[in-house]
């Protein structure tokens, strides 16, 4: 378990993502590439839904990653609230953006998938709601860590606001069975087989799900090894001023 | 070879088009900050150790 640990130190981590770093974002990138272009050129219109469906292939891999990127920020401020690394608290706060960027992704394809298939572009559906406020939360998160000048301070008021933030998170993933109500219909993937959606929709999904989930990767690490160095640079001319 | 969107080619197309621009945008913008700071943080270094 020591060997994990050892990773909290900025250096450590700067060495091991400078290997790991270029195959994760060829890999997301490809993967990417191969799952956009099989979805929106190879795949058949849906029945109901006719070539909307084509919109899956950003819509609920983008959902996905707005979730499941807070929760990577629950645990990365758990570490730092119990254990006081300063990679991790920095690993949520370089997370941030791109969940804010999924939620938006998939708020916007939200809309504009359901303008045709519902006739709105907007209702406050619990699944709806409850992703808009986990967008908000994304802004404010982002907020308070540029508001806050002493880096643990922030580290320390924005790991509470991201425990706050969880709850919306998870009600963003469970909405629809708590309420069992609203336009918005229930999971898209289940391990059932036949709830789940059909072969030639669900592979081309599940290669776009793996590129997006590539590519959230390769993006925190790069921007934890620039949150780490600018933490850096903040302390050497702080050392400097004072001289 | 254009896949036939029929009457929801609009919303098909701006979905794409919305969300491949909000995921280059991100991109771009980690890359440059990261090689801003990179460079920043060099410049810094090599002056301290300049003034022992």
């Amino acid at each position: 378990m020591n060997s994990f640990w050892e990773y909290a130190n900025p250096k450590k981590f700067i060495q091991t993502t400078d290997k790991v770093l270029p195959w994760v974002a060829v890999l997301s990138l490809v993967l990417l590439v191969v799952g956009l272009i099989w979805g929106f050129f190879f795949t058949p219109d849906d029945y109901k839904q006719g070539s909307t469906v084509k919109i899956i292939y950003l819509h609920v891999p983008s959902a996905l990653m707005a979730i499941n990127v807070w929760m990577m920020m629950l645990v990365t401020s758990l570490v730092w609230i119990v254990r006081r690394h300063h990679v991790s608290a920095l690993a949520a706060r370089a997370a941030a953006p791109i969940g804010m960027v999924m939620t938006l992704i998939a708020l916007v394809t939200g809309a504009l998938w359901g303008q045709p298939m519902w006739g709105t572009w907007w209702a406050w559906d619990p699944r709806l709601t409850s992703f808009l406020i986990l967008f908000l939360f994304y802004l404010g998160y982002i907020a308070l860590w540029e508001a806050i000048e002493n880096d643990d301070t922030a580290a320390d008021l924005t790991s509470i606001l991201c425990l706050v933030g969880s709850v919306f998170a998870l009600l963003s993933r469970y909405a629809v069975n708590f309420w069992n109500q609203g336009l918005h219909q229930g999971a898209t993937l289940s391990l059932d087989k036949e709830e789940n959606i059909a072969d030639v929709f669900y592979i081309p999904l599940l290669v776009c799900i793996a590129g997006f989930v590539l590519l959230f990767i390769a993006l925190v690490l790069l921007r934890t090894r620039t949150e780490i160095r600018a933490r850096r640079m903040r302390a050497l001319l702080a050392r400097e001023r004072m001289g | 070879m254009m896949p036939d969107l029929g009457k929801y080619a609009d919303t098909v197309l701006s979905s794409y088009a919305v969300s491949i621009a909000l995921i280059v945008i991100l991109v771009v913008m980690s890359v440059l900050r990261a090689d801003k700071v990179k460079k920043q943080l060099d410049v810094i270094e090599k002056k301290l150790k300049s003034n022992g």
